[in-house]
């Protein structure tokens, strides 16, 4: 660690009690780093929870407008599953909900489809993109790491508040198209395209291909003022995602407290770190594509309509562009996105796996390398997206054999879960077990990338039920279960209480086998060739055998959205009324186990950044007095990493050593 | 706790390979010639996919059964921080399999997509709108005649904007019913008027975009007689799930007598041969199931 120059920040050092002096000197140097100087804590409300520039309020912030997103897409998509169950059946209720949407309480096929774009593009974005990086990214990389804060906490909060902006956006695409009196406004009609088509937004699918997308109300119901704002919503996002990268990037690599070497983060760290480069690469060419394609909306260009375009006998005036251009851009951003809603979720299971496995992750540096193996290639097989688009087929299969070995570093991460299982001592908590829930699922979902992957085989596959069984299995619920296993690790130490034990098991077990009977079946439809995106199968005489397994996915998937509300009790309740945690309930080893307090005070460490002195799993350690090694505790055998940095051994602040009584078993 | 999640987990996976194996569900009859590789190649991904799922999945239910804690304060876990020699075995054996794999699976693509249709093949021009499939044969002349997006007049069944001037176009027919010949090359040519359609028959072992502003070009040949359902498979707007048509193979000689008849008489034939020909391929024409399950 180079020197001190100008230790700015005298009252982190001043509150340090009992310290060597060489222990001050780096403290000193420590804060050095940090460019936006210590914040003192908020003291009014207001400050304090709604404009907080504290990266822990707003992780909570982010991880709450998650939770809400999550659940609007979950009732979205019981509706569409109820809609191809039981077609024409009459849902009295619904008319109330949406009478333009149903009239009669017959769902229209397009409402029907404008609940499958806006149930991707709520879950895509604001809750696989937000939770895993804005929510426990914003909350732990700053503690994990030793950090007071984000390097700029101002820029955290206009991240989230832009994202949330971004949210509201999105949700009044619903007013507009689903009312009469919103959608008729003169401004709506004016500036935004129209509306009020008795959708809930637009019609093309979260990914928006173009021309569907590109023409406003002459392509069809959904295409006016939704497609607008659903656009903007997006691009909104996208300038939310950038700021929030910048952000976990600077603080990572600048504000890592003494002896927190690069080699010695917990692998969460790495996940947010390798997450936060791919946003800050894969945004920026949405966010392009996404003003291009306004343009084409609301400027009159032609970025991605071709000429000689008719609608009802007319020929359209634009003329040049391309629509695969689009999918080009889309995609780009698109296939990265995928890991960027995975990736947090790999972090966390390897985290809490090694956690209750009371073990060692198995390969730490392969897991690293893995992880970056992962995120490169995933800006270099956008293509598998298009093999059927039209584009050059010589270039689909370079795409396919690079979507190929994207397989290879999955499969080592997954080797590094089974190994660092293998001959631990396992405790079943809640977060273990969604944990293991992970790495099922993962393999579950992932493996058939191996079918989808081939060009000769995607001929058949593509854009069918088989692709929605593979992505929803490994970057939704995968993902999503990568996130219930972080809120019940994390949850102590957010909120100060334990989550209930029995609730979260109740949770786990439907849900676990609920998402299995939901998508597994759905590979089966799609190798029948159901093709996605179907208001209705009943059209087809192809599609009749698959009946039973249509009532079967249906009912999987309201028991699966039921038992989600367990676990929605289960979170406000123990917020509340949860037993009271100690520092360290769980016996891990990492920094945010060792904070003063629970929750963490305003600056994470109270004045005192941590030292540490060792890898972030050092648990079994043959000798230690404990079954795990915290971070900052020194080393026995004196001086030996601390030391040859030039610092001398600091006194690390011990780990509140929690006693084992709070849930393990 | 554990031997439960262990249990569930061997569950959930022999429920999984049931469903694949149990006979009931599988990809359609093939009627190309390339259906028998596509079903090849598919079959062996499967059987890999499906291998690697089961293994993994049993050994971390293993794992899960076999190591859970006693909840004895002075166990150990084994303290290890990995192995090298194991991450490049199995790093090496993996990237072998997925790399094989990934070259086998470009074999039936490059047949169709790297070639060009032989010469001589039967040309269709597929012209593709919301929500309705048009289908615009030649004629007996074999030459397309002329078409214009400004010519183009629904309400006069003139969906492709056909231009009547044009010699070329006197003996065209355009209807939304593809009819093709069995055992001769198809050559279509895909077109679309307004947004992105997608061309699939299941039976076909096909499926292709149709663009605005591109003219895409597929090929293939069918060995068996029938009649099947072709779907549209990108989302093209409201009733996307309603863009319904036909594919008729027929035996050469009905398709060449067909495409000789004059207009007035085509859309009456086609009609005819809906009915002549119930869905699925022909019994008795040609072996239905495929070789390989």
């Amino acid at each position: 660690m180079e020197e001190a120059t100008t230790p700015f920040e005298p009252s982190a050092a001043a509150t340090e009690v009992g310290a060597a002096g060489t222990d001050a000197h780096a403290e000193a140097a420590a804060t050095a780093h940090a460019p936006h100087g210590h914040h003192g804590p908020p003291t009014g409300f207001i400050r304090k929870y709604i404009f907080s520039i504290d990266h822990k309020v707003i992780g909570i912030q982010y991880l709450l407008l998650a939770i809400f997103a999550a659940f609007v897409g979950m009732f979205m998509s019981v509706l569409m599953r109820l809609n191809l169950t039981w077609p024409g059946h009459k849902w009295t209720i619904l008319e109330t909900i949406f009478p333009l949407g149903a009239p009669g309480g017959v769902m229209t096929p397009e409402f029907y489809l404008s609940l499958v774009t806006m149930h991707g593009t709520m879950m895509v974005f604001f809750v696989l993109t937000t939770a895993p990086q804005g929510g426990f990214g914003n909350y732990f990389l700053p503690i994990q790491v030793g950090a007071e804060d984000m390097a700029f906490p101002v820029l955290n909060m206009l991240s989230f508040w832009v994202t949330l902006i971004g949210l509201l956006v999105l949700i009044s695409a619903i007013f507009v198209e689903g009312s009469t009196i919103v959608g008729n406004t003169d401004f709506v009609n004016n500036f935004l395209g129209g509306g009020g088509t008795g959708t809930l937004g637009p019609i093309g699918g979260w990914t928006g291909y173009p021309p569907l997308s590109a023409l406003g109300k002459v392509a069809g119901p959904g295409q006016g003022a939704g497609a607008t704002l659903w656009i903007t919503s997006i691009a909104i996002f996208c300038i939310a995602s950038l700021l929030g990268a910048l952000n976990f990037i600077t603080t990572l690599l600048n504000m890592r407290t003494r002896g927190m070497s690069l080699m010695r983060m917990p692998l969460t760290c790495w996940s947010w770190f390798t997450t936060a480069i791919l946003a800050l690469l894969a945004f920026p060419v949405l966010l392009a594509a996404g003003v291009l394609l306004l343009l084409d909306r609301h400027a009159g260009t032609s970025f991605f309509i071709p000429g000689g375009l008719v609608f009802n006998d007319v020929v359209q005036a634009h003329k040049g562009g391309s629509p695969i251009l689009w999918q080009h851009l889309f995609w780009f951003f698109g296939h990265p996105e995928v890991y960027i809603a995975i990736l947090p979720g790999m972090g966390a299971t390897s985290h809490i796996l090694s956690t209750f496995a009371r073990k060692p992750v198995f390969g730490y540096r392969a897991m690293v390398f893995a992880m970056f193996a992962i995120g490169l290639l995933g800006f270099f097989v956008w293509g598998h997206h298009m093999f059927i688009s039209g584009m050059d087929p010589r270039t689909s299969i370079a795409f396919s054999v690079l979507t190929l070995s994207i397989g290879v570093p999955s499969a080592i991460k997954t080797f590094n879960w089974l190994g660092t299982l293998w001959g631990a001592k396992i405790r079943f908590t809640v977060p273990m077990m969604f944990a293991i829930g992970f790495v099922s699922l993962f393999v579950a979902g992932g493996i058939t990338g191996l079918v989808l992957g081939q060009t000769s085989l995607d001929l058949f596959i593509h854009d069918g039920y088989f692709v929605l069984a593979h992505f929803h299995l490994v970057m939704g619920v995968a993902a999503i279960f990568g996130m219930f296993a972080g809120v019940y690790f994390w949850f102590p130490k957010m909120f100060g209480r334990m989550m209930s034990e029995r609730l979260g098991q109740l949770h786990f077990w439907p849900t676990f086998i609920g998402v299995y009977c939901i998508f597994v079946p759905m590979h089966i439809m799609g190798i029948v060739g159901m093709p996605r995106r179907y208001a209705s199968f009943q059209e087809y005489d192809f599609l009749r055998p698959l009946d039973p397994l249509v009532l079967l996915v249906t009912i999987a998937a309201i028991v699966t959205a039921a038992a989600q509300f367990i676990f929605l009790f289960n979170f406000i309740w123990s917020i509340f009324k949860g037993k009271r945690a100690s520092g360290n309930p769980w016996e891990a080893t990492t920094l945010e186990w060792v904070t003063p307090t629970t929750p963490p005070p305003h600056d994470n460490f109270g004045g005192h950044l941590p030292t540490v002195y060792r890898g972030p799993y050092e648990f079994a350690v043959p000798d230690a007095p404990e079954d795990y090694v915290m971070q900052t505790t020194p080393d026995a055998g004196e001086g030996n990493v601390a030391a040859a940095a030039g610092q001398g051994i600091g006194q690390g602040v011990q780990g509140s050593s929690g006693n084992g009584h709070n849930g393990q078993h | 706790m554990g031997r439960a999640l262990g249990v569930l987990i061997w569950l959930l996976t022999i429920g999984s390979v049931w469903l694949f194996v149990n006979g009931r569900w599988w990809l359609p009859p093939y009627i190309s010639e390339h259906g028998p590789a596509y079903d090849r190649q598919f079959m062996i991904t499967i059987i890999v996919v499906g291998l690697s799922f089961a293994a993994a999945q049993i050994g971390l239910g293993w794992a899960v059964w076999r190591y859970g804690s006693r909840g004895d304060r002075g166990e150990r876990a084994v303290y290890s921080h990995g192995n090298n020699r194991l991450e490049i075995i199995w790093t090496a054996v993996t990237a072998l399999i997925f790399i094989t794999l990934g070259l086998m699976g470009q074999r039936v693509w490059a047949q169709l997509h790297l070639n060009e249709a032989p010469a001589g093949s039967t040309k269709v021009h597929v012209v593709a709108q919301q929500f309705q499939w048009n289908f615009h044969y030649p004629g007996a002349d074999k030459n397309f005649g002329r078409t214009n997006p400004n010519l183009v007049k629904d309400a006069e069944l003139n969906f492709v904007g056909l231009d009547e001037q044009d010699a070329n176009a006197k003996d065209d027919q355009v209807v939304t019913t593809l009819a093709v010949p069995v055992g001769r090359p198809v050559e279509l040519t895909l077109e679309s008027k307004d947004v992105t359609h997608d061309l699939f028959v299941p039976e076909l072992r096909y499926k292709q975009d149709v663009v605005p502003g591109m003219a895409i070009k597929m090929h293939f040949t069918l060995t068996k007689e029938g009649r099947f359902e072709l779907a549209c498979a990108e989302l093209c707007g409201q009733l996307h799930y309603k863009m319904k048509s036909y594919l008729i193979a027929l035996p050469a000689n009905v398709y060449d007598e067909l495409v000789a008849l004059p207009q007035a008489q085509f859309q009456g034939r086609i009609t005819q041969l809906i009915k002549e020909y119930p869905l699925g391929i022909k019994q008795g024409a040609a072996t239905t199931t495929a070789a390989l399950r």
